[in-house]
């Protein structure tokens, strides 16, 4: 059996996946042994599933102030972005214009970029550029409004910085265009409350692993009376709205998930906000030429996204590697391309330290004996890798 | 994560002869930060010996466990041998690189290269080569040799080497004509498919200026306004509006209506057009 050490590991890569919390793998336990009726099914052997179902929708609904109609279980956050977007699509043929951000995460940048091939249609995507703090202009957003405009698609928080986007406004906007709007808030949801009861916001994705829930699960919400067009077509699982047999263990975890998640709301907010600042101060002050990426306050409470000028990001990593420490980096060597991040470059951030990017990503299962670890170990390993960068010596 | 040998995760966590040689004999620089990598190798030579060797290297673990083993590999070499050094054998002493990082070892061998080229004093004829990737500067010539070489056999082949197409990509379809020229000795034939039209920067610059000036600045100055082509960035076609449209509340639409139309239509239909700030 493949042994993966958790308890040695101090895991700051929330952002990327997230611990399955241990109540959440009771509440799927029995939907993986001897619960295993088709929730479709007539049967009473079924249909207690499909209750466990129902109630995990509203579970979800509860926690972003939806109605559990307004809840579609998918396979993921890839999934919802892509229903809500070719939803929209063909639900207004005539209108081919899509306004999103160049910060997006790739399940959005490479939809967009294959929409063509995808659809067939001529589409014109407009990408709103950042300010340098990685925040966005209303202003620039206000203009690509156009009357052929048929989704505008901006992520609630950025999965590498952590900031936060005025999503609630921009879909009031849209909407006043009769713009449908959705938001990829697979980074926001569990972290900032949502009540998306007074909001003008059409779609808005999940994705179950970002919130302590298992990973192949996720969820579309979909307003009330929005025009909609199934992506997956099949059976007449979850209202027609999405063929497939569902993932039923997955779902009622991420059901439990959810709750849990709206219980740490506060936590999330107070402890592990304290734990990030305290980790990100400590890393300013004790590492020379180290910079934040992303505005200051108007960010997620876990994350920070710091560079170390002069050194490579793949190369910290596999230090801090060394110590068990998990990040994640903005650097093209750990993600086999040959660039850095796009969200970095397109902040501006210059390649000096667009390339020595480390995100640290926290949870409610981080402590302060882990921070002061970090604290710890951070500024030897980038000094003896500076001691290595020709750059470093030329400073 | 990556698959790394035992030898190159040694290589990276305890490199051998890093820093730099006082007074070397021969200095090899190559790469740079907007790369991600780079290693400036200094040799010291002794009756045509390589007596020492340190390295300085900005990159990931390849690129220092490269710059670690090639150090150890040159020392005691003649410069003749240290010469015939290849990135395969550089990748070989580390008991192989993942096939996207290959194009570490490939640095390697070219520090050197140019280390030994400043110890004769004379000009790498690599450095003579025309820029094929302009986002890695890399030149026909190293994209010809490391084909020949590695006996290349794809435009993503010749990416994980020497890292040409690895940005932006336009440089793919000159990429493939190389490696079709290279391995096969047949001319490089012009593609005339139905694929999607392919301009470079500057023949997209003319023809969008040529497109502005016959076409859409007449209309727009029959308006009391006009438009400044600014930037043409990828697909991004920054532009100023002058005149009469500055002030217009239909301005967006102008721009997006009329001139991106009109431009998609003449020029390139993936065009993107904007208002530069």
């Amino acid at each position: 059996m493949m042994n993966c050490d958790a308890d040695k590991v101090i895991y700051m890569d929330n952002n990327a996946t997230t611990r399955v919390a241990p109540e959440v793998v009771d509440a799927m336990m029995p939907f993986l042994t001897e619960c295993y009726g088709n929730p479709s099914s007539m049967h009473n052997f079924g249909g207690q599933v499909g209750s466990a179902v129902q109630k995990a929708r509203g579970q979800v609904a509860e926690l972003i102030g939806a109605e559990p109609t307004e809840i579609t279980f998918t396979s993921c956050g890839t999934e919802s972005d892509s229903t809500a977007i070719l939803s929209a699509l063909q639900a207004f043929p005539e209108k081919r214009h899509i306004i999103t951000t160049r910060v997006e995460h790739p399940a959005i940048k490479h939809l967009c970029e294959n929409l063509d091939r995808l659809t067939g249609h001529k589409h014109r995507v407009t990408r709103l550029q950042v300010e340098s703090d990685g925040t966005l202009d209303l202003a620039s957003y206000e203009e690509a409004l156009a009357e052929d405009t048929a989704i505008v698609s901006v992520m609630w928080a950025n999965n590498e910085t952590g900031v936060i986007f005025p999503v609630e406004k921009m879909a009031t906007m849209a909407k006043e265009r009769g713009i449908l709007f959705h938001t990829d808030a697979v980074q926001a949801v569990g972290k900032i409350p949502i009540n998306l009861k007074d909001l003008d916001i059409d779609f808005l994705s999940i994705s179950g692993h970002k919130l302590h829930a298992a990973k192949g699960v996720g969820v579309l919400y979909v307003k009330r009376g929005t025009p909609f067009v199934p992506f997956l077509a099949g059976g007449h699982q979850e209202g027609g709205r999405r063929g497939g047999t569902e993932n039923v263990a997955s779902i009622v975890g991420l059901g439990k998930a959810c709750e849990l998640a709206g219980k740490m709301m506060e936590e999330e907010n107070t402890r592990v906000r304290a734990l990030r600042d305290r980790l990100e101060e400590g890393l300013l002050a004790t590492v020379p030429k180290s910079m934040l990426n992303g505005h200051k306050t108007d960010r997620l409470p876990n994350t920070t996204n710091i560079s170390f000028e002069f050194v490579e990001g793949e190369a910290i990593l596999l230090h801090m590697n060394m110590y068990n420490i998990c990040a994640s980096s903005g650097s093209a060597c750990t993600s086999g391309s040959l660039e850095p991040s796009h969200v970095l470059r397109a902040m501006g951030v210059p390649f000096t330290a667009a390339h020595g990017s480390i995100r640290y990503s926290l949870s409610v299962y981080n402590t302060e004996a882990e921070v002061d670890f970090v604290l710890e170990k951070m500024p030897p390993i980038i000094a003896e890798l500076r001691e290595l960068s020709p750059f470093w010596e030329a400073e | 994560m990556w698959e790394y040998t035992d030898k190159v995760q040694q290589h990276f966590l305890h490199p051998q002869n890093v820093g730099e040689i006082e007074n070397p004999s021969g200095i090899g620089d190559v790469g740079s930060l907007a790369c991600g990598d780079a290693l400036k190798l200094t040799l010291k030579i002794e009756d045509n010996v390589i007596v020492d060797a340190k390295f300085k290297t900005f990159g990931c673990a390849s690129a220092i466990a490269s710059s670690s083993a090639l150090t150890l590999m040159v020392i005691g070499m003649t410069v003749d041998e240290a010469e015939k050094i290849t990135n395969d054998d550089i990748a070989d002493y580390l008991g192989g690189l993942p096939k996207e990082k290959m194009h570490c070892s490939v640095m390697g061998r070219e520090a050197l290269e140019a280390a030994i080229a400043d110890y004769r004093g004379v000009i790498l004829p690599m450095a003579e080569g025309e820029v094929v990737c302009e986002c890695f500067g890399v030149t026909d010539l190293d994209v010809i040799r490391a084909i020949k070489e590695s006996d290349l056999r794809s435009v993503e082949e010749i990416t994980n080497f020497t890292k040409a197409g690895g940005g932006c990509g336009k440089c793919e379809d000159k990429l493939r004509d190389l490696l079709q020229t290279t391995i096969s000795g047949i001319p490089i034939v012009p593609v005339t498919a139905e694929g999607p039209k392919r301009l470079t920067t500057l023949q997209k610059i003319k023809k969008i200026e040529e497109v502005l000036e016959r076409e859409i600045k007449p209309a727009l100055k029959k308006d009391g306004g006009d438009i400044e082509l600014v930037d043409v960035d990828g697909d991004f076609v920054m532009v100023s509006l002058r005149g009469a449209c500055t002030s217009c509340a239909k301005s967006q639409t102008t721009l997006k209506e009329y001139v991106e139309k009109k431009l998609r239509e003449l020029v390139l239909d993936t065009l993107i057009v904007e208002e530069a700030k």
